[in-house]
């Protein structure tokens, strides 16, 4: 295999495995938090909007994770700098 | 396949360039800058108000309360900045019904520019609320050895903002894209209809998180009333 296939491969296979394991986790911790705050506004209705609000915000943290390997998944298919440079080349 | 309207150009010279960004959002400004004059300029107090200033009521009802509860006691300092961005990244999401049309926020270039609007808001306000040396001493806080990784912390949570916006509006678009090339006729509305509640949580998000940077470091620099309260409070329980 030449440089310019081993490139592609890599950069295929990595992106693949950035969104898969990087959806994975993300999606078990958000099931995990929105579960307890489920839990908790069932305990206690009156704290509702607290517990909603507090949710959203850390599902936005959580979940930024996964969005960062979606972008990092996007760069290595379409916008990929270590093929441009051999491709230049 | 294009991953941002910014590869759009209409008109470039030298460095200036006009794209489908650009345009956008000087429309979506437009659009709200006229919409709330029109509305502002006959405010009425009675009993039957217009439709108009009702919505607006209702949304500048909204955003006090949510600031409020937060915990920044004048809401009405914060909401001039946290307002507009709430309504600038709602409009520009939910603008995506009509055809053709491509959110500017699923550009980096315009959740840069947002991210770096808070980036310099939080010290503004901060330093409004308790002078310059008040506001710098937060960041010695809880001791000196926490100065470097407040200082990261300031960095990698505006570029947290930046990417997280981008990120959920462009993969919107990209799977309506994709959905298009694969089952042109039903999914792709179903995915859009999506993109609308996404498209309103992301910017609920953004400025709730603007809201609590703010709040961090209008209450981080205060550090003589804080005691004074916990003292308050403290009597308050003794006493009841």
């Amino acid at each position: 295999m030449d440089n310019v296939t081993l490139i592609a491969v890599a950069s295929i296979v990595t992106a693949g495995l950035t969104t898969g394991i990087g959806c994975m986790f993300p999606a078990l911790s958000e099931g995990k938090s929105v579960s307890t705050a489920l839990s908790s506004i069932a305990q206690q209705p009156d704290a509702a909007p607290t517990i909603t609000r507090t949710l959203f915000v850390g599902l936005a943290m959580i979940e930024s994770t996964a969005i960062y390997c979606f972008v990092v998944s996007m760069i290595l298919i379409f916008a990929n700098p270590f093929w441009t440079h051999i491709i230049a080349k | 396949m294009k991953l941002s309207p910014d590869e759009t150009i209409f008109w470039q010279h030298g460095f200036i360039t006009i794209n489908l960004t650009i345009v956008t959002t000087w429309a979506i400004m437009l659009v709200l800058v006229v919409g709330s004059v029109l509305i502002t300029r006959k405010l009425k107090t009675g009993i039957h108000i217009s439709r108009g200033q009702c919505i607006l009521e209702m949304m500048v009802t909204f955003m006090n309360n949510q600031i409020k509860e937060i915990g920044l006691e004048k809401p009405e300092q914060y909401i001039g900045f946290i307002g507009t961005l709430f309504l600038f990244i709602a409009v520009a999401n939910l603008c995506i019904i009509f055809p053709w049309y491509e959110a500017p926020t699923g550009s980096l270039s315009t959740t840069t520019a947002l991210a770096i609007c808070v980036f310099m808001a939080v010290p503004f306000f901060g330093i409004v609320k308790s002078g310059i040396g008040g506001y710098l001493k937060s960041y010695l806080k809880p001791t000196f050895i926490m100065l470097p990784f407040n200082l990261i912390s300031e960095v990698s949570r505006t570029l947290a903002l930046a990417v997280r916006l981008f990120g959920n509006i462009m993969s919107g678009g990209m799977i309506i894209a994709i959905l298009l090339s694969i089952t042109p006729f039903i999914f792709p509305i179903v995915m859009n209809a999506l993109g609308l509640l996404t498209g309103t949580v992301q910017a609920y998000i953004f400025s709730i998180l603007a809201t609590v940077y703010i709040a961090a470091a209008v209450h981080d620099s205060k550090p003589s009333d804080k005691k004074l309260q916990v003292q308050t409070n403290n009597k308050e329980y003794k006493n009841g």
